[in-house]
């Protein structure tokens, strides 16, 4: 480690830390935790461990063109070059893109849709359901979709993300409201992306994938806020589908391939390497645009896979329940690992920035453009999942949000125990067995993987959730918890 | 390629992903040790017969990145083919300003039944990514994520 870093967090107020501006940094680090979660981030200094979130909090504030902070979300844990959790705005005359600010999984979001029934509905047909959810969502590794694409197809989803699987007839035309960016990032170049990820998404298209991605069938469990609850289509024991995946192993390669192309470019733009998955371009730069292009097709993949789901699934609910497709709609898809161009507000000033998400989510609040009439007064849902066994939440995004975290919030619950001390500490076939006690049917496609996913090797999500309420930097709305789990 | 006592591969404690590594009398061996731990990420390995031969090509300004480099041009390949693999040969040549591997990726078809699939590696990555000399032969490491 630099000796003159001082990786030390200090209270500014409840819930919120500052690590001061030192050495190489030129703002200051910001994370949104609790006790406990700053006590880990010190032990982890304490014991000088390679891997380190505080570490790659302060790594991000050394990057050219950085606005206000780098930040970190209650769900913060150390990642590949930015922290989980971290969020990172550049001004783009001066800032940099890197992969370590989107993940190998660009475009992992989260979509919820509504369904028009009540936890009794599912409970009378939950095996019969969770059956069919297993059988017809093509999930696991090594898995391919039903679904067949040209490359000139390929192309346009691309280009065009979920608008084109709806094109294609997966979908609602309705969804795109309830999309962030409509489902479709302007600017992507499909032409950009290598032979080897177009390649590689071969009848990938309408899959879940494995790890930690899961469809999940859950009901409302507690309401906090009643007025946005309403706005969000949200009441007592009404029914979510939540699907949690990303672009898949095309994106993957986006990932893989700009990793190698910026690791150049920190070279030839002489900018420090303070971690190699930290590799940047000035976005201004041939390497940079290449990236952000190229990125932003992988993204819009994202979306279509998501698009492609919700139409399975709600085909699956349809024969099931005997429902109309538009009678499911959207709450809303957001997604987790993303780079996205914003207007923000800067010492007064409205200025366009980039704005990486690893780990992290949209928060905006009330008010913005971006949303849908139906959530504009009341800010953007915000949906945060939590494990197996436990339960998720929706919040709504904030003005404090906008103010102090370029409108970001957690994600999830974030990983506290490793995959393999996870193994050695639970047997999958006994957590479905506990999960069944508690009235959850579970389902995956590996008992290793189950044992992975395990509960406890997950932070408590509600104590993550209660640090953003706490904050003010996204407020709770409701509590889900699931009935049926479809692990990847 | 001779068998020797050295070759293995193995796994290292990492909090969120999965760290892999392979010790080989050569660098080569040791690449080739790495790739095994890979698949044993995502598949039981030993139920994968090396029968269909895949060429793989790749390279880097560096060992370290060459390492990563192999372990993600099998992955895409892994995907490309809808192939699982388990036998590998590896050359590295170390030409100016680079180094070039050329490998032989040897296994099968995609049997999730018979491969005890588990659990995807997205890429692997450059974090706490080594080449280290040892007193015979080489170890190679990095984290992979899941």
């Amino acid at each position: 480690m630099i000796p003159e870093m001082k990786l030390e967090l200090h209270e500014r107020r409840r819930y919120v830390w500052e690590m001061p501006k030192h050495g190489e940094m030129r703002v200051v680090g910001r994370v949104y935790g609790d006790e406990a979660t700053v006590e880990q981030l010190h032990a982890d200094v304490r014991m000088g461990k390679a891997w380190n979130a505080l570490k790659q909090v302060y790594n991000v504030a050394c990057l050219p063109g950085l606005q206000k902070a780098s930040l970190a979300m209650p769900d913060v844990h150390p990642g590949y070059g930015y922290p989980i959790g971290g969020v990172g705005a550049f001004d783009l005359k001066e800032g940099v893109i890197s992969v370590g600010g989107v993940g190998f999984d660009a475009g992992c979001n989260v979509a919820n849709i509504r369904i028009p029934l009540k936890r009794r509905d599912i409970e009378a047909k939950k095996k019969v359901l969770a059956e069919a959810l297993y059988r017809d969502i093509p999930a696991g590794l090594g898995i391919r979709g039903e679904i067949g694409i040209s490359w000139d197809q390929l192309d346009e989803i691309l280009e065009k993300g979920a608008r084109f699987a709806i094109d294609m007839g997966y979908g609602y035309k309705d969804d795109v409201r309830f999309i962030e960016k409509n489902g479709s990032i302007e600017g992507a170049d499909p032409q950009l992306v290598s032979e080897t990820a177009k390649k590689r998404e071969s009848k990938q298209l309408g899959t879940l994938g494995s790890g930690n991605h899961y469809l999940e069938v859950q009901y409302v469990d507690e309401i906090f806020d009643r007025e946005a609850a309403d706005a969000f289509g949200l009441a007592q024991d009404g029914i979510i589908v939540s699907i949690h995946c990303g672009s898949r192993a095309l994106g993957h390669q986006v990932g893989t391939d700009f990793l190698k192309v910026l690791d150049a470019a920190s070279k030839k733009y002489k900018i420090p390497i303070r971690e190699r998955e930290l590799v940047c371009a000035p976005i201004e730069s041939e390497e940079g645009r290449r990236y952000f292009s190229t990125i932003k097709a992988a993204m819009n993949y994202g979306y279509a896979n998501k698009e492609v789901l919700v139409h399975l699934a709600r085909v699956i609910m349809d024969r099931i329940f005997d429902l109309d497709e538009s009678e499911m709609p959207l709450l809303y898809l957001i997604s987790h690992n993303s780079v996205m161009e914003e207007e923000h507000q800067i010492g007064g000033k409205v200025e366009t920035l980039l704005v990486h998400r690893k780990g992290a989510t949209r928060a905006f609040g009330p008010g913005s453009e971006e949303l849908p009439n139906e959530y504009v007064g009341v800010g953007q849902p915000v949906l945060v999942g939590g494990t197996m066994g436990t339960c998720s939440h929706i919040l709504k995004g904030t003005e404090t949000a906008m103010e102090e975290t370029f409108g970001s919030a957690c994600h999830g619950a974030g990983r506290r125990m490793s995959r393999r001390q996870a193994l050695r500490t639970w047997r999958g076939e006994q957590i479905v067995r506990d999960l069944e006690k508690k009235g959850i049917v579970a389902k995956g496609h590996g008992w290793k993987g189950i044992a992975e996913e395990s509960p406890g090797a997950y932070k408590d999500v509600n104590q993550v959730v209660s640090v953003m309420h706490g904050s003010d930097i996204a407020r709770k709305v409701a509590k889900v918890r699931p009935l049926i789990c479809i692990k990847g | 390629m001779a068998r020797t006592e050295l070759r293995r591969f193995g796994f290292f404690e990492h909090e969120a992903d999965v760290g892999i590594f392979g010790v080989g009398s050569s660098l080569e061996e040791a690449f080739q040790e790495g790739a095994k731990a890979l698949f044993q990420v995502m598949a039981d390995i030993e139920n994968i017969e090396p029968e269909i031969r895949i060429n793989i090509k790749a390279e880097a300004p560096d060992e370290e990145a060459l390492f990563v480099e192999w372990l993600n041009a099998l992955l895409a390949q892994k995907d490309i083919e809808d192939m699982f693999f388990s036998d590998f040969e590896v050359r590295i040549q170390h030409l100016q300003k680079l180094f070039v591997l050329t490998g032989v990726a040897k296994g099968e078809r995609t049997n999730p039944q018979k491969h005890h699939l588990k659990i995807e590696v997205k890429a692997a990555t450059y974090s706490q990514l080594k080449v280290e000399r040892l007193e015979k032969g080489y170890k190679v490491q990095c984290v992979v994520d899941v």
